[in-house]
């Protein structure tokens, strides 16, 4: 299998772990990716805050250096993955939008043609039978004992018409890939909500309070740890815990782990190779069980 | 056979809610409103719930079915049915329940009263129509598709933590009004929206979208609000800030700057805002998790300068 790489800011910035461990999950599940260094951002449905056309024509040229890969595109964040859905979805129902864009795009030497590439988040490449397949033959360590809860992101799920889930309302995929890896997935209401990551710098109580809602459900069902698929997620849930914790009477402390890590992790990696150790909330209690 | 676990609530009875089953046979082709009508006048005159014109127009019915807002009226009970061929309904959430399914509306329509849902002009009334141009009237046609039923409010994220935020329902009748042509209060009402509880408190999140019925999808509409409040150059506040900063890191290098994103949005004057930062910048420098100090550009970064400008950016 071979992708175009769109990693995204995050996983370049704050969360470099995650980066780290797509790659060792991609070199240790033996896909390839090409990494699309000249995409820019998505926006993360910000810059369409400011101008809609400005962050579609951004993201039309991004798909357009997929096509021009001739590579399906595989992005690593939720938030990502909805935001280049939606300006596909705008793009390619209004012939005379697209005509704008791709005017604005010319000059760049890029057009989008559109119809040409999958956009997929990792996790619905790992979905598929052929990454399911792969996965099963690839695990070395399964993770046996590991309740693990799914966090999506609300991008990959809602609008529902643009999600790769068949059942976005109730998905299952990330679950299954648990499953495969050999640990417990745990159902918990919150899995499908909000971290509150989109608000943390302007109602940051409400913010962490969404996280807060989300992690304590998790833990009340019983996870040793959250798995999500979005870096964003990752911050609001990891990086912000400690005030999170502060804030909630029952308090809360549950290690977050990006999607890719536990997927490498059954590959066989150790914890450091894959940046564990970056993280706010300590995994080493995750030791335990795995071993 | 259907079974319907409902969400039965009577303070004058039982101060707790309790579910209570129903069951039903014949079901093909009836609508979840359908079977309610059927259990109330054959099994249970006491159940109650709102209902009024059973086409998706009054907007009465909004129910919680297994765990999201939909119309009663414009599902099928078939298609709604999960394990167990059950069907869990409950009241709509954030508003609290009356008895049975009824939630009390007050704190919904009160909201929608905050944002001044009626045409402001100081000129002086006109002695015909006011014409509007079909471009003029396609930006405010899909909020006007609104039918106020609560769906949206009830999944909305933000509420189940902060009542102070306005909604997505209030925010989508106010994006009818901030962006219709006869209007002539624009900037007092972006101002307005600007303020805490209100456009910028939108997380993001979808679920007024995925639950309405109608092409209203308040979250689009919130978003066009922003667009207005940037142009009209309301700023002075994080979310304006952090939209501003967002679309200016994306320019210089093509992605984004985490560093220096959340100082621009609480603003650099604001210093409590930037101590409330610290804490959490520290605690990622000590974990070497801090995004890298010399932040790179992508390749080609001239190109995306160039969309900018053609843009006007």
């Amino acid at each position: 299998m071979k992708f175009a790489l769109f990693t995204g800011c995050v996983a370049k910035g704050a969360t470099r772990e995650l980066m780290l461990s797509t790659m060792k999950s991609a070199e240790g599940l033996g896909i390839e990716f090409v990494e699309m260094k000249s995409a820019s951002c998505c926006g993360a449905g910000v810059v369409s805050e400011k101008n809609p056309l400005l962050a579609d024509a951004l993201n039309a040229r991004t798909i357009a250096i997929a096509e021009e890969q001739g590579l399906d595109l595989v992005t690593i964040c939720s938030t990502c993955q909805g935001i280049l859905k939606k300006t596909e979805c705008h793009v390619d129902s209004d012939p005379a939008y697209k005509e704008k864009v791709n005017t604005v795009l010319e000059e760049g030497g890029h057009q989008y043609a559109g119809g040409k590439v999958k956009i997929q988040h990792f996790a619905n490449v790992l979905g598929t039978e052929e990454g399911l397949t792969l996965l099963r033959d690839k695990v070395k360590r399964p993770l046996t004992g590991l309740k693990t809860a799914a966090f999506y992101g609300c991008y990959v799920l809602r609008p529902s018409g643009l999600s790769l889930y068949e059942d976005p309302d109730n998905p299952t995929g990330m679950e299954e890939i648990f499953k495969i890896l050999g640990a417990t997935p745990v159902y918990y209401e919150s899995r499908t909500k909000c971290c509150g990551f989109p608000i943390i710098m302007m109602n940051k109580d409400a913010s962490h309070d969404m996280a807060g809602n989300a992690l304590i459900d998790a833990i009340d069902s019983g996870a040793d740890c959250v798995v999500t698929g979005c870096p964003l997620c990752h911050l609001s849930l990891d990086a912000y815990q400690p005030e999170i914790d502060k804030m909630n009477k029952k308090g809360c402390s549950i290690p977050i782990l990006h999607l890719p890590q536990l997927v490498a992790l059954a590959l066989g990696y150790s914890p450091q190779e894959l940046g564990m150790d970056k993280h706010i909330i300590s995994t080493t209690r995750l030791d335990k069980i795995l071993a | 056979m259907i079974t319907f676990k409902i969400k039965r609530y009577n303070p004058e009875k039982q101060a707790e809610p309790y579910f209570e089953e129903f069951q039903l046979g014949e079901t093909d082709d009836l609508t979840l409103l359908d079977c309610l009508n059927q259990i109330k006048w054959t099994l249970d005159g006491s159940l109650t719930y709102r209902m009024s014109c059973r086409s998706a127009i009054c907007g009465s019915c909004a129910v919680k079915a297994n765990g999201h807002a939909i119309l009663a009226c414009q599902k099928q009970a078939s298609q709604l049915v999960k394990d167990n061929d059950t069907i869990t309904l409950e009241p709509l959430g954030n508003m609290k329940p009356i008895k049975d399914l009824a939630v009390d509306f007050k704190p919904f329509w009160d909201k929608v009263d905050k944002v001044n849902p009626y045409l402001q002009s100081s000129k002086k009334p006109p002695e015909k129509e006011t014409k509007q141009s079909p471009e003029q009237f396609k930006l405010i046609d899909d909020a006007s598709t609104c039918i106020m039923c609560g769906a949206c409010y009830s999944d909305c994220n933000v509420l189940e933590v902060d009542d102070n935020f306005l909604g997505p329902a209030a925010l989508a009748k106010a994006q009818r009004f901030v962006q219709d042509s006869r209007d002539g209060e624009t900037l007092a009402r972006v101002k307005e929206l600007s303020k805490p509880g209100g456009i910028w408190d939108c997380t993001h999140c979808g679920e007024c979208v995925e639950r309405c019925p109608k092409p209203a999808e308040p979250f689009d509409r919130i978003k066009e609000i922003m667009t207005v409040a940037l142009e009209q150059g309301v700023t002075n506040n994080n979310g304006a800030r952090h939209a501003l900063s967002f679309t200016k890191s994306v320019k210089s290098s093509g992605s984004l700057n985490e560093n220096i994103i959340p100082v621009e949005s609480v603003g650099f004057f604001n210093v409590k805002g930037l101590f409330d930062l610290l804490p959490v910048g520290l605690r990622m420098l000590f974990k070497g998790k801090n995004p890298p100090i010399l932040h790179k550009s992508i390749d080609d970064v001239e190109d995306v300068k160039r969309i900018y400008m053609e843009l006007s950016e």
